[in-house]
């Protein structure tokens, strides 16, 4: 292809915060409608804005992650425009001095690594909802005004859909990681706007850029970066120039339509919020954060290959998601067997968990739980195909395993005297494998060991079997 | 009745048994009836909730605190939870808040009486009362002249003592020019010694709530209790209450009271500067040093604050959209439409005039020539008075120009109107505390007020200084005849 494409990301995550931005309403997700509101959050005349605490340190975490500068000082601005779902008619927001600044994402694609780079993290509220199809007419859902929101922007480092996505999946588990936000695509606390813009290849220049607004899935971000790649591509080779303007992303039909271009875009008339202080930071706070810092995905799967020798695949699969990465330790904790504990989670339960089509949060039993289980057939107290039985117990119930097993009578049988028994009168039902297996005919031992299982319902201890079958021929 | 009307003088009379609270309440009630239909200060009586109140003062045996019993007036910019708080704007005209101001709560649980909300300029913007979308207030010592404004109406039930005290608010002279021209004390308390919360914002960066009493002790009673500490205000200040009625009673000889030249120079009303002239004499002889100082950067103050005020308010003001409460107008096409009809029709004149000169002084590309610009005044403005008061405790200065104007006389020269603030302004700017006091009356007989200023959260020193001056003249005592 003779054309680059440059694009730059602006994301939108809700803060984790049990309270709003500035004042105390709650956040919880899907409230009816206007209830988690108060005078403030509904901006009625007289009321102030206080700043929420938690948004500063939560904000202040994201940036330490992302390797920013953070501000000393800064500050909070007005971004006046005029809509229903906007109480105040501004949000308020930081415009010259956000609360971070400069910062370093590394992310890998495919066979190579490079670096994108964060111009700035900067904390706002969100505006509330507006309701369409109410049937009495344009509703206003207030509950999510005066939620805290950090937008983070990007230079324009990426050059594919694939660096877009693997970048944005980068940042959700960063947020997630340092619990800054849950991340739920579904519930909008993670939104994407991508400015892209495309040149030929050697040029230094930048083209002209289009924004698209509000993709909230990795998909959508990763369809429309293609989609609009294709379309500048084409305009300009049809001779035509890109013009500046916001286009809005349709997901369904696959294409993007112009809202409003530079000209008609608004002029917020950013100032000072003169109801708010600057927010002033002192090292040692910033310090205090970093010290506190959970451990980011990329120091715990460097842990796991040096302390538990895991291979770079299975760390990297282990810590995708945080929830997956401390179940894992925590079962490791449990257990001391690394190596068992990565074949349950990627075998048996990573696969009933996408059956189930439910994330390693819906589990209902604990890390504890599991260690047990591994524990139980490490001292062969079970055998792996009864742990496996057990295993699929424990996802519908949440039992113990201990329990599981005394309630079902799973014990492995390892006494000898009993199973003897068993095992002779195997042999004598069987005489022609007895004597396949006298001949020399070692696959017989496989159909012999199969009908002691059947008998003891798989609790027989198989290298017990073994060692009996040939004492006893 | 006849001779009581302060604070203090209602408090002996109570503590001496001769009177009760339901007396005092009802005397202000009659008063009310008598004159208001002359002065028309207020916007909303309420007679029946505040003999409750009184009623109940007297059954409780009990005096909370000085303000125990006193019937007082709100600005009508100051929520009050369950009552109508209208800024005397259309688009308010039937706005109930669910909640009240900090000041009015704080004055409810002292036990102080609401007797009615006051009437003022529009969303605080005027200095005459006339920008009300309500009615005129007329001035109780002539009523054929304003009130000033924009707490007009505060003034102006303070001065014909429809209520005991009452609230305004001062964003550039709004509590101390109205007291000026009415005759009444009025204090501007440094920014942040008073909560803003419940306040509907007109310049969130200048607003300040103050008292506007009969005389200094009263004044320093009634800010006892309104001022201090807030959660709910960002901008409020966390410092130690002072009682300040401690500081009225105090030696004044060798304080040393700043005289800057820039406010004894033109336009300013040979008279208002004779009796100044005759104030700094008053303080010469008790012992007080007079010194001359300069406040260069003040000829600018007056065109930054245009600027800053209108700025804030134009996003302020941006939330009345016909939405959520309010005005709505009757017609539209759609949202563009909505807005535009609701707005045009909501706000006054005065009000939109600010809102436009705001939202063009915010504008990109104007923002550097313009709002700051501003700031960078107020910054030099703030510097003029760091140092004028490396010489001085106070400054001493007229607080208007002129005395009470007449009715229609300025309305249509906005500009010259706005001259009237010029010696309140900076205060604003520089968010120090300044005072008016009644220092005499012109030979038509209408007050003239003096101002004196001081340092941040420097209210001891001009109510130390306003009390001396007080208790050496008798301004303060005439009472209008309506």
């Amino acid at each position: 292809m003779d054309y680059e494409i440059v694009i730059g990301l602006e994301i939108h995550s809700e803060l984790d915060t049990n309270s709003k931005i500035f004042c105390g309403c709650s956040t919880t997700f899907g409230a009816e409608e206007n209830t988690q509101t108060c005078p403030v959050c509904l901006g009625l005349p007289g009321t102030l804005p206080v700043l929420n605490k938690k948004v500063v340190e939560y904000a202040v975490r994201a940036g330490i992650a992302m390797d920013c500068k953070i501000a000393n000082f800064s500050k909070l601005d007005r971004k006046n425009y005029f809509y229903p779902d906007l109480p105040k008619a501004y949000q308020i927001s930081q415009f010259d001095l956000p609360i971070c600044q400069r910062g370093d994402v590394e992310i890998e694609v495919g066979d190579y690594k490079k670096t994108i780079g964060i111009t700035r993290i900067h904390i706002e509220e969100d505006a509330g909802k507006l309701i369409h199809d109410s049937g009495e007419g344009t509703l206003a859902d207030n509950n999510r005004c005066g939620v805290p929101l950090i937008e983070i922007v990007t230079e324009p480092d990426m050059r594919s859909a694939a660096e877009a996505r693997t970048f944005a999946e980068k940042i959700k588990s960063i947020l997630e990681y340092t619990e800054v936000s849950d991340c739920k695509m579904q519930e909008g606390s993670l939104r994407f706007d991508v400015n892209l813009s495309v040149r030929k290849n050697g040029t230094k220049e930048l083209g002209t850029r289009t924004e698209m607004k509000n993709l909230n899935s990795f998909r959508a971000l990763e369809r429309a970066v293609e989609a609009e790649s294709r379309r500048q591509i084409f305009e300009l080779e049809r001779g035509n120039r890109i013009i500046q303007e916001t286009r809005k992303w349709d997901d369904d039909n696959g294409e993007s339509f112009s809202l409003r271009s530079k000209e008609e875009a608004h002029d917020y008339r950013y100032f000072p919020d003169p109801d708010l202080v600057p927010i002033v930071l002192e090292n040692s706070y910033i310090k205090e954060i970093e010290d506190h810092l959970p451990k980011l995905p990329w120091v715990r799967k460097k842990d796991y290959m040096e302390k538990w020798n895991l291979s770079e695949y299975d760390a990297d699969v282990l810590t995708v998601s945080k929830d997956t990465a401390s179940f894992f330790e925590k079962t490791v904790e449990a257990c001391g067997d690394p190596k068992s504990v990565v074949n349950w989670i990627m075998g048996d339960i990573s696969a009933a968990l996408n059956e189930q089509n439910i994330s390693m949060k819906d589990v209902k039993f604990s890390p504890g739980d599991l260690g047990e289980l591994i524990g139980l057939i490490n001292k062969k107290a079970i055998s792996v195909s009864i742990g496996k039985q057990v295993l699929k117990q424990m996802m519908e119930t949440g039992e113990s395993p201990s329990k599981i097993v005394e309630k079902s009578g799973l014990s492995q049988m390892n006494d000898e005297d009993e199973l003897k028994k068993i095992v002779l009168t195997v042999l004598e039902k069987n005489p022609q494998s007895v004597e396949d297996l006298k001949n020399g005919k070692e696959k017989a031992i496989g159909f012999l060991v199969g009908q002691i299982m059947k008998e003891t319902k798989g609790k027989a201890n198989p290298q017990v079997v073994n060692k009996l079958i040939k004492d006893n021929i | 009745m006849e001779r009581i009307s302060t604070i203090h003088e209602i408090n002996d009379l109570i503590n001496k048994k001769e009177i009760t609270y339901k007396e005092v309440t009802n005397a202000y009630i009659h008063r009310i009836e008598s004159v208001e239909e002359k002065v028309q200060s207020l916007l909303k009586f309420m007679p029946e909730e505040a003999l409750k109140k009184a009623e109940e003062a007297d059954e409780s045996g009990n005096t909370l605190s000085p303000l125990n019993g006193i019937p007082y007036g709100l600005k009508d910019n100051i929520c009050t939870e369950g009552y109508e708080t209208t800024c005397a704007s259309k688009i308010l005209y039937n706005f109930v808040p669910p909640y009240s101001a900090a000041v009015a709560e704080n004055l409810n649980a002292s036990g102080a009486i609401l007797l009615g909300k006051t009437n003022m300029d529009e969303f605080a913007m005027g200095s005459s009362n006339e920008n009300s979308s309500v009615k005129k207030t007329f001035n109780p010592w002539d009523i054929s002249r304003v009130p000033g404004g924009s707490s007009g109406g505060s003034a102006a039930s303070v001065a014909a003592e429809e209520v005991v005290f009452s609230l305004g608010s001062d964003t550039g002279g709004s509590i101390r020019q109205p007291a000026s021209f009415c005759g009444v004390v009025g204090l501007k308390p440094t920014y942040g010694l008073v909560s803003r919360y419940g306040l509907i914002a007109f310049a969130s960066s200048l607003d300040q709530i103050g008292p506007i009493t009969k005389d200094v002790t009263d004044c320093a009673i009634v800010l006892n209790t309104i001022a201090g500490h807030d959660k709910r205000d960002s901008t409020s200040v966390s410092m130690e209450k002072k009682d300040y009625t401690t500081f009225l009673n105090r030696e004044i000889k060798g304080m040393k009271i700043g005289i800057a030249r820039e406010y004894f120079a033109e336009g300013l009303n040979s008279q208002v500067e004779s009796l100044l002239k005759e104030a700094i004499k008053t303080y010469r002889d008790m012992g007080a040093e007079i010194v001359e100082t300069s406040l260069p950067y003040s000829k600018y103050a007056l065109s930054a604050y245009y600027i800053i005020s209108s700025a804030e308010a134009s996003s302020n003001l941006a939330r009345y959209d016909g939405i959520r409460y309010g005005y709505r107008t009757e017609e539209f096409d759609n949202l563009l439409d909505l807005y535009k009809k609701t707005r045009s029709e909501g706000f006054g004149e005065e009000v939109k005039r600010r809102i436009m000169l705001g939202t063009y002084a915010l504008s990109s590309g104007y923002y550097d020539a313009y709002y700051k610009k501003a700031l960078q005044v107020r910054t030099l403005i703030k510097e003029d008075f760091d140092n004028a008061f490396k010489s001085c405790d106070v400054l001493l200065s007229p607080t208007c120009p002129t005395t009470a104007f007449k009715i229609g006389e300025k309305s249509a020269n906005p500009l010259e109107m706005y001259l009237s603030d010029i010696y309140t302004v900076p205060v604003n700017i520089a968010g120090i505390p300044a005072i008016s006091v009644p220092c005499g009356f012109d030979r038509e007989g209408l007050p003239v007020g003096m101002q004196l200023t001081g340092r941040a959260f420097g209210e001891n020193d001009i109510l130390k200084a306003a009390y001396a001056f007080e208790q050496a003249t008798d301004f303060h005592k005439k009472r209008a005849v309506i």
